[in-house]
């Protein structure tokens, strides 16, 4: 099997908390291909936040491969894994982290702001075209506090997407969400991976991850299984069907 | 490119926060404005003190009998005769270090014109006397050393005296005056040179021979006092000594006794002044820098409210790409930018309360460009100073940890 854009081989992670040791991962290997959608599934503490920070190259495992776009991370300093995130990862987070006070637009910029190549005319570009995907093209000044969850969620995509990674990652990016938001929510992904984007989306409910094309679960810091789904849902169809809020 | 972005992105954060940093900067303000304000006044009166001193003759040395001080008390040194006209005599022959010399002796009286009459003071002097106190003449000519010699009754007037005796505008020249029923021939008029540091009227004077006054008016053989001009301000100190020493000889002072006589010159006097004006000028700023550093303490603390409430903001920032090192310079620029912004703000109103001084309180001052610069560069200093432990703190999170707080 060929090397995957997301290589993983026997990846550990530990933590230290003073005599005792924690192992959160204990040994996970896999490759995520490009275009796939893959879910990471599990309970409480299995491990899926540690794993999901390791592939945004915000931690470091503790042993084990982890490259990126072929790139192996694990010697790297600091500034090299912020270099990292700036150029190849999108990351997207439960409870949205966008900047209060700072308008829609600015938010959206910000990942471009850490990389000199790129203009103020091109920042300012991208990122209309980056909020105009996510559908929020005629909200480009409002500020977080002007905005409703779901809303302040697909600044967030538009954020992540800006820098156009190589993998978008998510961390219960709908776990804040109600079910229709969350499923506009997953119908964007939907529609970000038809046009080729890799995602790896952290979850804990089953009905989310019927709208990917894989799912690993994870259980105590193992992998205990990994399978591409078939009957992949269409989340605008199941969108429809919901009961109209009144 | 990315300094300009980290330059905005601080910036901005001012901007959301403006009453606070505003407060935040109003230490830095408050220091700066006192900086300058105290330089300028301080600036200001040493000048003015330096330039009214120095239109008295910055050369001058003058020398009075008496001790100054007898335990403790100042003897009246005008009651002691222990400067005779043979010491001026001899000062003229053998101190090289002077260009001129002239004894003073000095009476007061009343000078009377026709039906005008003026309280004044008659100076016996030496022709020299007036190069010594860089005095002009207007009109007609100062008495010469024949004249001293013959004790010529000739006087030259200044121009209060002028102004009192000859109302009218009559012309004083070749007239006759008497001072104390004595008659002199007024042969010179001198310009006009208003009041001393001390608020003297230095045109309220009539200068004759000190033979003549000394014989005709006062009947004395000593003199009060003798007045000498150094080469330059630079010789005056070695003018003094010589001076020092031959009248020490002359008087027949032993090593361990006390001078019968005071010399003192006009950079004595200044220094003495400027350098009471300084020392308030040092405390002054000292107490301005105090205020400054309290400033800067401000911005330390301030920085640090603002690191820990932003710590998300931090670990975004981080998640997204940046480095620690761009995390440091934007709470540096931060810093910096309150700092400066507050030393501008600063410096205007020091500016504005110095012009307010000089128009209302109408005291001599002057705002120097080093006050102004140096004062910059410590808020520039201060902000990188104390605005530096808190960036490097904000750099050295750890994203995960700061994506996690609360
Ligand atoms: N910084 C840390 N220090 C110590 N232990 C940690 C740290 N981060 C995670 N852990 C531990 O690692 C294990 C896995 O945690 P992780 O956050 O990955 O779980 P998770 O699968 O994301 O759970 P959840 O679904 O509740 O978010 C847990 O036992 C947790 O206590
Ligand atoms: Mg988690």
């Amino acid at each position: 099997m060929d090397k995957g854009i997301l290589h993983l081989h026997e990846l550990k992670r530990e933590f230290r908390m003073g005599q005792e040791v924690v192992q959160a991962l204990k040994g996970v290997s896999f490759d995520i291909h490009k275009g796939e959608f893959v879910t990471i599934m599990g309970s409480s503490g299995s491990g899926k936040s540690t794993m999901l920070n390791i592939l945004g190259c915000l931690d470091q495992a503790t042993t084990g491969v982890y490259e990126i776009d072929g790139i192996p991370v694990e010697q790297m300093t600091r500034n090299e894994l912020a270099e990292i995130r700036n150029k190849k990862i999108g990351f997207i987070f439960q409870s949205y982290n966008l900047l209060p006070r700072t308008t829609a637009i600015e938010n959206v910029e910000l990942p471009l702001l850490y990389n000199s190549r790129v203009s103020t005319d091109e920042r300012r570009h991208r990122a209309v075209e980056a909020l105009k995907m996510v559908g929020l093209g005629e909200r480009l000044d409002h500020t977080p506090a002007q905005l409703s969850g779901g809303q302040q969620q697909r600044v967030a995509i538009a954020r992540s997407l800006i820098n156009d990674p190589v993998v978008i990652l998510a961390d219960e990016a709908t776990g804040n969400l109600d079910t229709r938001t969350s499923y506009e929510i997953m119908s964007l992904f939907q529609d970000l991976n038809a046009q080729g984007k890799t995602i790896v989306f952290v979850t804990h409910e089953e009905d989310i991850a019927s709208f990917s094309s894989r799912t690993i679960v994870l259980k105590d810091g193992y992998k205990v299984s990994d399978t591409y789904n078939d009957d992949i849902w269409i989340a605008a169809d199941h969108l429809a069907e919901l009961p109209k809020p009144v | 490119m990315r300094v300009l972005n980290l330059l905005k992105i601080s910036w901005n954060a001012i901007q959301q926060n403006k009453v606070r940093a505003l407060l935040t900067m109003l230490g830095v303000i408050i220091g700066v404005a006192s900086v300058i304000a105290m330089l300028a006044i301080g600036e200001g009166s040493k000048e003015s003190i330096k330039e009214q001193i120095s239109s008295m003759g910055s050369n001058m040395i003058t020398i009075r009998p008496g001790a100054g001080f007898q335990g403790g008390v100042r003897t009246n040194p005008s009651s002691q005769q222990t400067l005779k006209l043979e010491d001026y005599l001899a000062m003229e022959k053998d101190v090289d270090a002077i260009t001129e010399v002239s004894p003073v002796v000095n009476g007061q009286g009343q000078v009377i014109y026709g039906s005008n009459n003026w309280p004044s003071t008659l100076y016996g002097v030496a022709p020299g006397y007036i190069d010594i106190r860089v005095l002009k003449i207007a009109e007609g000519s100062m008495f010469t050393e024949a004249e001293v010699n013959s004790s010529a009754k000739v006087a030259v007037i200044g121009q209060t005296v002028v102004e009192n005796l000859f109302p009218d505008g009559e012309d004083p020249l070749g007239k006759t005056i008497r001072f104390n029923k004595i008659p002199f021939k007024v042969i010179g008029v001198l310009e006009a040179k208003g009041e001393n540091t001390f608020g003297q009227d230095q045109d309220d004077i009539i200068l004759a021979p000190y033979t003549t006054v000394q014989k005709r008016i006062l009947a004395i053989t000593y003199v009060q006092s003798i007045v000498a001009s150094a080469i330059s301000e630079d010789t005056a100190p070695d003018a003094v000594d010589q001076i020092s020493e031959l009248l020490r000889e002359r008087h027949n002072i032993g090593e361990f006794q006390e001078d019968d006589f005071n010399v003192m010159s006009m950079e004595q006097l200044i220094s003495t002044f400027s350098s009471t004006s300084e020392m308030l000028t040092v405390l002054l700023v000292a107490i301005a820098g105090i205020s400054l550093f309290i400033g800067g303490i401000g911005i330390m603390n301030i920085m640090y409210v603002s690191v820990k409430e932003r710590t998300r903001e931090i670990g975004l920032r981080m998640a997204v790409g940046a480095k620690g090192s761009d995390i440091l310079v934007q709470f540096l620029i931060e810093a910096i930018l309150i700092s400066v912004t507050g030393g501008i703000i600063g410096a205007l109103l020091g500016i504005g309360v110095t012009q307010i001084i000089e128009k209302i309180l109408m005291w001599p001052v002057i705002i120097t460009t080093y006050s102004i610069f140096v004062s910059f560069a410590v808020c520039a200093i201060t902000g990188i100073f104390f605005g530096w432990y808190p960036a490097r703190k904000a750099a050295a999170l750890d994203p995960i940890n700061a994506l996690r707080y609360e």
